[in-house]
């Protein structure tokens, strides 16, 4: 069993956002495009080309907790509010994130929510989860998990489990969630699980319905050590 | 690894059975299995064992194993304490027996030295190649050949729901039910400490055994949940399989630095893997009693589309209400199907689902809705509310120190008529339309000898206590229909 901590970070790295990112991109998980930059005009240049407003997040091999941290800004309209931006979180970066540089991406704008991940149970082994997600995500509880492998029916199925039905369909102005794109998804991380063996955890979250189609922000993929 | 098909017939089908260790006194294990499984009509030779080689119930017992004849036994039910158990599974072996349901205590239940005698035990059984239900069980019932080998009661009616259980008093449970509502069993073992043979191992069999319908199994404490599943997907693609699981899990996520961690409840996850195999997860024993009943003798829904039929305005309400929170649909009532049913009452009826006659019903009129609503096309259930109300008031007039002059002793018979009529019009309908028609109401726990109730138990099928629990049950087949359906293409 695992020690009396409550929190258990024991021997598990986390890649960075980008190399999470990518893993999980590489197997069909949607993404927004973003950029490394590495300096602040950089991060000043690539939000011109995003399109403004851009969120700005720090970037490194060793970076969990971000928000808390305030490693992340958010709605930024302007060049040189990018700049500063970009300045203020390479400088709060410590020796321990092992920062790379900041990541710039589009703001996406949505209001559903949803997480999922893949975790290794003791007893199940590798599962897939999908969950409203949001502020309120931990209070709510409505997940839902499948055990590796998931196919396109368990995944469809997951969608169909998840207590707050209301936000799948058309909600606030938005249209009905793209079901399709979010079994993708969960079938994307059951590939993962069974093809990479050494990732213990991922955790996607969150995931934005942007006019129905859903769209990975962050990510955390953890391996073995 | 699990038994073959021809340990599980000894254990199930046996030619003949020996109680090692039958007893004398009526207050022991050994008197007690000798008793039911005499008392229960075994078809099958049945033989004792006693160091006395005393006389007990009739059998002339033998001290050994070895006393007894070659090839006519397939079964040991074993009372003896753990330390004699060794020699007796080789003595088995000598005699023919290829299985043994032990029940003796002091195994993987009673610390490290348990565990060391137990997996001795298991090692030795798979060497000799005889099944070893338990140790630390209570017995093992199969109705086909009336064989109640156990050291509790009740027996129950026949049927077909087959049950596995890691808690012998749930087994006890699930037959006391099957009692009461006469949905009846094939086979029930108490899996004890599941040594060698699991709950997963006896509803894989029953998925293949042609006298079971619908498995019922209670699991606690699961530890390898991956093996669990793998074996219950198999086995639920062929029968349904209602499980009730008591406890948490031993379980936690590997590494819990994510949201996702810690939202992983080992429940939840439970939930899941058995939505995934396609196996009926029930929260309580009873519903999940009342769901393999319903299993076991309705047929599945086509479709979501329920029709509730009441004699009475709140009953279909709170049924609607109950309804409402599953996968189910309280369809509107069709146009055609108001039409027809509106030549059958007064204008006083509800004139929309649920279908509420007002009190507006005549003699025939219960009957021909259930078979007109369950005829129409567009209708996939039906459930049906009120039976019993006529004789639960012939009840009273019988009590009654009016009975029975005043015309009473011809109205309380044609009351009761009436109950007993409707009831089997429900069973008639739902046969006719391969339609499931369930029936709910509380006389089938308050007022069992009813006629209303009575007639449902004499046609096969379960009385629901309440339209709440009828959902239940409902919504648990619709489940397993969509599950199926979803992976029909």
């Amino acid at each position: 069993m695992m020690g009396s901590s409550p929190v258990r970070f024991v021997n598990v790295p986390t890649l960075s956002e980008r190399d999470s990112k990518e893993l999980l991109a590489a197997y069909g998980v949607p993404f927004a495009p973003e950029h490394l930059a590495t300096t602040p005009q950089g991060a000043a240049q690539a939000a011109n080309e995003v399109g403004f407003p851009v969120a700005i997040k720090l970037c490194g091999d060793n970076i969990a907790h971000k928000t808390e941290r305030g490693l992340v800004k958010l709605n930024i309209g302007d060049a040189s509010s990018a700049h500063a931006a970009a300045e203020v979180l390479l400088a709060a970066a410590v020796p321990d994130d092992l920062a790379t540089g900041v990541l710039v991406a589009p703001m996406l704008r949505g209001s559903r929510e949803l997480i999922a991940g893949l975790i290794d149970d003791e007893v199940f082994g590798r599962c897939v989860m999908i969950g409203i997600g949001g502020v309120l995500a931990e209070a709510l509880g409505d997940v839902v998990f499948r055990m590796v492998p998931v196919t396109e029916i368990d995944a469809g199925e997951m969608l169909d489990d998840l207590k707050t039905q209301k936000l799948l369909g058309e909600f606030r102005g938005e249209p009905q969630i793209d079901r399709t794109a979010v079994v993708k998804a969960l079938v994307a991380l059951s590939a993962v699980a069974l093809e990479r063996p050494d990732v213990v955890s991922v955790d996607i979250n969150p995931m934005i319905i942007v006019n129905g189609s859903p769209i990975a922000v962050d990510a955390l993929v953890e391996v073995a050590a | 690894m699990s038994p073959t098909p021809a340990q599980f017939q000894a254990l199930f089908n046996p030619r003949g059975v020996v109680v090692v260790g039958a007893s004398s006194h009526p207050g022991k294990f050994g008197f007690v299995a000798l008793h039911n499984i005499l008392a229960s009509g075994f078809a099958g030779h049945v033989f004792g064992t006693n160091l006395e080689g005393e006389e007990v119930l009739g059998i002339r017992t033998v001290p050994s194993i070895d006393d007894l004849p070659r090839g006519e036994i397939d079964l040991a039910f074993v009372c003896t304490p753990a330390g004699a158990n060794i020699s007796i599974l080789r003595a088995c072996h000598r005699a023919g027996i290829t299985a043994a349901f032990l029940t003796s205590a002091g195994y993987g239940e009673a610390g490290e030295a348990g565990v060391t005698a137990q997996n001795e035990l298991v090692a030795l059984a798979a060497d000799l190649g005889i099944l070893l239900a338990g140790p630390n069980g209570q017995g093992v019932v199969s109705t086909p050949v009336g064989l109640c080998a156990q050291i509790v009661a009740p027996y129950p009616p026949k049927g077909s729901i087959g049950v596995a259980s890691q808690s012998g008093n749930f087994v006890s449970s699930f037959m006391n039910y099957a009692v009461h509502s006469g949905v009846g069993m094939s086979r029930a073992v108490s899996a004890g400490n599941a040594a060698a043979v699991t709950v997963a191992d006896y509803l894989s069999f029953y998925a293949t055994d042609e006298a079971t319908s619908v498995g019922l199994a209670y699991v606690e404490g699961i530890a390898d949940g991956r093996g669990f599943f793998d074996s219950l997907r198999t086995a639920a693609a062929t029968k349904p399989l209602v499980v009730v699981k008591g406890g948490a899990t031993e379980s936690g996520a590997k590494a819990a630095a994510s949201h996702t961690g810690s939202l992983a409840a080992n429940d939840k996850i439970f939930d899941g893997a058995c939505r995934q195999a396609g196996v009926t997860r029930a929260a309580t024993v009873e519903e999940a009693y009342e769901a393999a009943a319903t299993f076991a003798t309705q047929p599945l829904p086509k479709g979501p589309n329920t029709i509730i039929l009441t004699t009475a305005g709140g009953w279909g309400v709170v049924t609607s209400d109950a309804l409402s929170q599953t996968g189910l649909n309280l369809m509107p009532l069709p146009k055609d199907l108001e039409a027809q049913i509106d030549s059958k009452l007064p204008p006083r009826w509800s004139r929309s689902n649920p279908v509420d006659c007002a009190g507006g019903e005549v003699r025939d009129t219960i009957p021909e809705l259930l078979h007109l609503i369950a005829s129409h096309p567009d209708v996939d259930s039906v459930i049906y509310l009120g039976l019993g109300i006529q004789a639960n008031q012939a009840l009273l007039m019988k009590q009654g120190s009016y009975y029975p002059d005043h015309g009473l002793e011809r109205i309380v018979a044609y009351h009761e008529r009436q109950d007993a009529r409707f009831a089997q019009a429900a069973a008639q309908a739902s046969a006719a339309t391969g339609k499931p028609i369930l029936v709910a109401t509380e006389l089938s726990v308050t007022s069992p000898d009813n006629a209303g109730p009575a007639a449902v138990r004499q046609s096969g099928k379960l009385c629901y206590a309440s339209g709440n629990r009828a959902v239940t049950a409902l919504s648990h087949l619709y489940s397993r229909a969509v599950w199926l359906a979803h992976r029909a293409g």
